[in-house]
């Protein structure tokens, strides 16, 4: 190897992990996400996938293994508090995502968070609702949102932090094709670093990965 | 969602600051369970009805909560005139009825539907988000504020399962009866319902953690003190004072 150091936004080494009195989820999982990836993580029902997602940011921890965000190790509850404003994860259920009271709180609920002024947490947030088209949500309750407009709230809530990598895990469930559609240009059109999309979307994945992953018995194959 | 109907709304109180509301409610609420003069809990009753005026509130809602309280008064007017002693006012069979049971029945009527229709128009006024937040500036622990704002959330999601699994079960023919079969049912509901609730949870605070959550709360909208806010503050104080001046002199 040269001296040139390409450094992966985020590596994965070997990593074990089983939920308590269940079968093994991964078994020695190596994974890496460069800079310009676009990935697709595809994968049968309870492969892993979300559980990945969720090592990745912390939320859960391996029971082996390493995980390096940016270049860095991530071992403790501290570190992942770092890096988590820079990696934007979508959940599966936007109901899981918005809790607060109105549409333009929760947008600006990540950057208040990290120690913006409170105008500018409310000017970022309008612009990131206005370049996703719903800026006529803001003083909505997003319980009372219909699936597609709450998809789209939740994925401005995660864009207004300015993440530079996207976990997105199944964003068009419940989404017509003119909502996929949507939402593929509005990804296109967010100046990600990389991103990868779990999704049994076909059309979602042709529109927005340029290279898939298999998840598959615990361990990551590529399928390119 | 029953919680938060009488939080929308355009009249000074929904336009208070929720800080001087929560003081104003908890002096009130403390002033009015101590009076000992019928003056004074009548005075207070008066009161509650005043701020659910000033606040708009009187609507089929505010019947239904109130009925609900007045229903579990209903059962002390049935118990106190009987056990407590003093001069008998009647006899029925050969219970005697106390005057003492029934002023004491009285007393607590009055405070605590003052206590509640004041608190509903001082607190319900505002959003719980709102309160929390209020709650915090107040200096109140923060776990405490925690505890609170996420009881609240949990349980509207805890409803919302519950009306899925009820609905659930409805499409399949599911009929509540006196039987085996529905407690059964009933049981297994309540049990997933736990379960379901747990790992909602659990998917909330991680989602809370994934953007950036550090224990602390934001409201974007800040709280400032305005004209109305000593305006209410003054008024309210000094009817509270009124109040518990009539129990002293």
């Amino acid at each position: 190897m040269d001296a040139v150091i390409c450094m992966a936004l985020i590596e994965l080494q070997n990593i074990y992990f089983q939920y308590p009195n269940c079968q093994k989820v991964l078994e020695g999982v190596n994974f890496s996400l460069d800079d310009g990836e676009k990935i697709g993580l595809l994968g049968g029902n309870g492969a892993g996938k979300t559980t990945l997602f969720h090592l990745i940011l912390g939320l859960l921890v391996p029971d082996q293994g390493r995980v390096s965000i940016f270049g860095g190790y991530c071992g403790t509850e501290t570190d992942f508090r770092k890096i988590r404003p820079r990696i934007g994860l979508l959940f599966q259920d936007p109901d899981d995502q918005l809790f607060c009271p109105s549409v333009i709180e929760d947008v600006a609920f990540g950057p208040l968070n990290m120690g913006m002024a409170h105008a500018d947490a409310r000017r970022r947030a309008v612009n990131t609702l206005e370049s996703l088209g719903i800026r006529h949500l803001m003083d909505r309750v997003p319980y009372h949102l219909s699936g597609g407009e709450k998809r789209l709230v939740s994925v401005a809530a995660v864009l207004s932090m300015r993440p530079e990598v996207l976990l997105l895990d199944e964003p068009t469930t419940g989404l017509d094709q003119n909502m996929t559609d949507r939402l593929i240009g509005v990804l296109h059109e967010y100046p990600a670093k990389a991103w990868i999309v779990i999704s049994h979307d076909q059309r979602l994945i042709d529109g927005l990965t340029e290279k898939n992953y298999l998840l598959d018995c615990g361990r990551v194959v590529s399928t390119s | 969602m029953t919680c938060e109907r009488f939080a929308s709304g355009n009249s000074i109180l929904h336009r208070s600051d929720p800080r001087v509301k929560i003081l104003l409610a908890a002096g009130f609420a403390v002033v009015t369970a101590v009076i000992e003069t019928r003056t004074g809990q009548v005075l207070a009753l008066l009161g509650g009805m005043i701020l659910i005026l000033s606040g708009g509130l009187l609507n089929r809602e505010l019947f239904r909560r109130m009925a609900w309280v007045n229903f579990f008064l209903l059962m002390l007017w049935f118990i106190l005139p009987v056990t407590t002693p003093g001069n008998a006012a009647a006899k029925i069979w050969s219970l005697d009825i106390s005057r003492e049971g029934l002023e004491l029945a009285l007393s607590v009527t009055l405070k605590c539907n003052a206590i509640v229709l004041a608190n509903i128009a001082l607190l319900s006024t505002s959003t719980i988000f709102a309160i929390a937040h209020a709650l915090a500036h107040l200096n109140v622990p923060s776990r405490l504020v925690q505890l609170f704002f996420f009881s609240w959330r949990y349980f509207h999601v805890i409803y919302s399962e519950f009306r899925r699994l009820r609905r659930a079960a409805g499409v399949r023919g599911f009929e509540p009866a006196t039987d085996m079969h529905t407690y059964m049912t009933y049981a297994h509901m309540i049990g997933m319902l736990f379960i379901r609730s747990l790992e909602r949870g659990e998917r909330v605070y991680k989602a809370m953690l994934c953007r950036g959550f550090d224990g602390t709360f934001w409201l974007l909208t800040h709280f400032h003190l305005h004209r109305r806010d000593f305006f209410l503050a003054f008024v309210s104080s000094a009817y509270i004072l009124a109040i518990a001046g009539v129990e002293w002199l």
